[in-house]
């Protein structure tokens, strides 16, 4: 990998999953006035992904797996190795609605399977398991997503240690769900925008104008 | 070479003490901190044992000088990251673009938990101020607010990796020009929530933890908080006392192999080490200790060793697991480890991987276990691995 | 016997929330583990806590689980023989 890549971070795709509607690059792909968990189930089958795994998770980590896999359907990014791909997401409500779900079980009888969803990265475990990236990945928490912040942080990971990055928002609870995510390259080679600030707020601009 | 950042003050609580001179003094001592639950209110007290901080939360909350409903995870890090802001000594350093970068997977979870008991039996009782500070960035707010630190704060949670992820993400906003100099680290109280969970996965021993023994059985939980601060070379320029340890590389990479177990081979901790190595320009064989993850897991001990092997062929440098002295801090550990790292090199001392027999089958070395003073200690390796997959190694260097 | 199997295979898709799969899609001599239905070690443990829970047999070591657990029919055999009346 070239450390003098005079390339910019550029940005590729974007994938919204919100309030029953799933929507790809500016589209609105499927909607649904089903309940969360018919929702999701229809998303995984919408995906056509065969990975039954996916019953397992819990709600937040699903709902990354499909953006994710939503995300990267159409994926031309090429000549890459698993260490070249990165993810970093954040959250607001960390693993607390699978946690509140684990600690109603456990009176009773603990869940391993729940319990091992009681982590907010768990969900970046499950992106990185389906499609074996290998590059850096970090979780963080704020109270919203920092538009500033992940920009700058994906952008500096994009300079060196990685060519690709899945980044985003995935949060989940109490049947309230937000997941944005977007794919951004750094290999000299991709077309598109350039990654910044006042891009990734005009797409979610966008998406929160999209009926 | 990337710029180099240097430690320039330590903080630490743990069962070992309630500082870095408790905790130094335990080590070098050969005395652990695991013993018979006395202070969490669990049913597993008299079964398995932890390494918990020898005080109820209103000893905690007067040492802090916090109130004292305050999480028992928010105390912990006020006082170790206390403790390492007043060791830092820069004049007029809040003038300063300074940061906290704090890690925890717990939360507020113990007053939650405590608070839920109330509540699900009947919805009037609880109090509802025992869980305003649940979530896990509250406690890094509490403690940012309190020292003053305005910059930068953010919280990371990245299980047992968490703590030194926070370091990474430290070094680069000084790197990067962001920050002059930043708190980082983590903290973990313990909780019925977590015994019960890692209860549920069998992983936990019911004695005390054996890491690197091919008869281990799991690991014992503990609790803690340990920070860094560190900070760039401009600095360290101004400070009268030369800081002795700096982080000279890091690395961070998925298993992608498994929710909570790592890849029988290592390969994403076999990743994490050779990142770090190749980040500080340095070669396997010139590290001379790794503080090991050492969980005493039959998964974690046997890829970690397996990696270990991988990289560094029969030119070992001396190894251990602290975890053998403090339990599993969860997300403190990476914070406790590299303070436990950073004293390795200025005591020119390895401590021991303590209650080791037997050498794992699949492994041709075993880990260090009486204490060794007076050698060179010039780089440290210190592996931190979390479920997930998230496997962070960093590796601490002797200050010319 | 068949009746446990059976009632097991009922209370295995519950328990490990295989929701793409029936239970009399499981067969009684099917590997449960690796091959076949693919469960994993998180599912052992789920397994475990079901044999606990319904049946009141403590599995205290985990290692037990892949030779309990290798079919329903195994399973249906060990609790037979182990339950406490």
């Amino acid at each position: 990998m070239s450390s003098s890549s005079a390339s910019l971070p550029t940005f590729v795709a974007s994938c919204f999953i919100h309030q029953g509607k799933l929507v790809v690059n500016g589209n609105v792909v499927f909607s649904s006035k089903a309940p969360v968990e018919s929702f999701f189930t229809e998303l995984y089958i919408l995906s056509g992904a065969n990975y039954p795994k996916f019953y397992k998770m819990d709600a937040q980590s699903q709902l990354a797996f499909l953006c994710a896999e939503f995300l990267l359907k159409d994926n031309t990014v090429k000549d890459t190795s698993p260490f070249d791909w990165s993810v970093v997401l954040s959250c607001a409500n960390s693993s607390n609605d699978t946690d509140i779900k684990y600690w109603e079980n456990a009176r009773q009888a603990p869940s391993p399977a729940a319990f091992v969803y009681t982590l907010p990265n768990v969900m970046l475990g499950e992106i990185c398991i389906r499609h074996g990236f290998k590059g850096e990945n970090s979780c963080f928490i704020f109270n919203t997503f920092d538009t500033a912040f992940q920009v700058n942080y994906v952008n500096s990971l994009l300079e060196k240690r990685a060519k690709v990055c899945v980044h985003g928002w995935v949060n989940f609870f109490k049947e309230e769900y937000a997941a944005f995510l977007f794919l951004t390259v750094n290999n000299g080679e991709t077309e598109g925008e350039l990654h910044s600030p006042e891009l990734i707020n005009k797409t979610i601009s966008n998406y929160a104008g999209i009926d | 070479m990337p710029a180099a950042v240097y430690i320039v003050g330590r903080g630490v609580i743990s069962a070992l003490g309630d500082d870095l001179c408790g905790n130094r003094q335990s080590l070098l001592q050969s005395q652990a901190g695991i013993k018979a639950i006395t202070r969490l209110n669990t049913r597993y007290s008299e079964i398995l044992p932890a390494a918990e901080v020898p005080y109820s939360n209103e000893k905690l909350a007067e040492m802090a000088d916090m109130p004292v409903n305050t999480t028992r995870t928010a105390l912990l890090s006020m006082i170790a990251a206390k403790e390492a802001f007043d060791s830092f000594n820069l004049p007029d350093k809040l003038n300063y673009r300074a940061g906290f970068i704090s890690a925890n997977t717990v939360g507020g979870m113990d007053k939650t938990e405590d608070f839920m008991k109330e509540f699900a039996v009947d919805t009037t009782k609880g109090k509802l101020h025992d869980v305003i500070h649940h979530d896990c960035g509250a406690a890094t707010e509490l403690v940012a607010e309190k020292l003053g630190i305005t910059e930068v704060v953010t919280t990371i949670s990245t299980a047992c990796s968490s703590a030194a992820n926070a370091m990474i993400y430290a070094a680069r906003l000084i790197r990067n020009g962001y920050l002059d100099w930043a708190i980082a680290g983590g903290t973990d109280a313990l909780s019925r929530f977590t015994i019960n969970g890692f209860n549920s996965l069998m992983i936990l021993d019911n004695e005390l933890c054996r890491p690197f023994d091919d008869t281990r059985k799991g690991l014992n939980l503990g609790e803690g908080a340990g920070y860094v601060v560190l900070a760039s070379e401009k600095i360290v320029a101004l400070l009268a006392q030369q800081p002795t340890v700096k982080l000279s590389g890091f690395a961070n990479a998925n298993d992608a192999y498994h929710q909570t177990a790592s890849s029988p081979e290592g390969r994403g901790n076999f990743d994490a080490m050779s990142g770090a190595l190749a980040e500080a320009g340095l070669q396997p064989s010139d590290i001379d200790y790794i503080n090991l993850h050492g969980t005493g897991t039959a998964n974690n001990d046997s890829s970690e060793g397996i990696a270990i092997s991988r990289l560094f062929g029969s030119d070992l440098p001396y190894l251990s697991s602290t975890k053998t002295y403090t339990g599993h801090t969860l997300a403190a550990c990476g914070g406790i480890e590299a303070i436990y790292s950073t004293l390795a090199i200025e005591e020119g001392a390895v401590f021991p991987n303590l209650r080791f027999q037997h050498q794992m089958k699949e492994l041709e070395f075993e880990p260090q276990t009486n204490l060794l003073e007076g050698k060179e200690i010039r780089h440290v390796l210190s592996n931190s691995f979390g479920f997930g997959g998230n496997c962070t190694s960093l590796i601490f260097s002797k200050v010319n | 016997m068949q009746e446990l199997i059976n009632t097991l295979k009922q209370q295995i898709v519950e328990q490990l929330n295989l929701k793409h799969i029936k239970p009399e899609e499981i067969g009684d001599d099917q590997p449960l583990f690796v091959d076949g239905l693919g469960l994993d070690s998180i599912d052992a443990l789920e397994l475990i806590v079901l044999l606990q829970q319904k049946y009141g047999i403590k599995l205290a070591n985990p290692e037990e689980g892949p030779k309990v657990f290798h079919t329903v029919r195994a399973l249906a055999e060990f609790i037979t023989a182990n339950q406490k009346k």
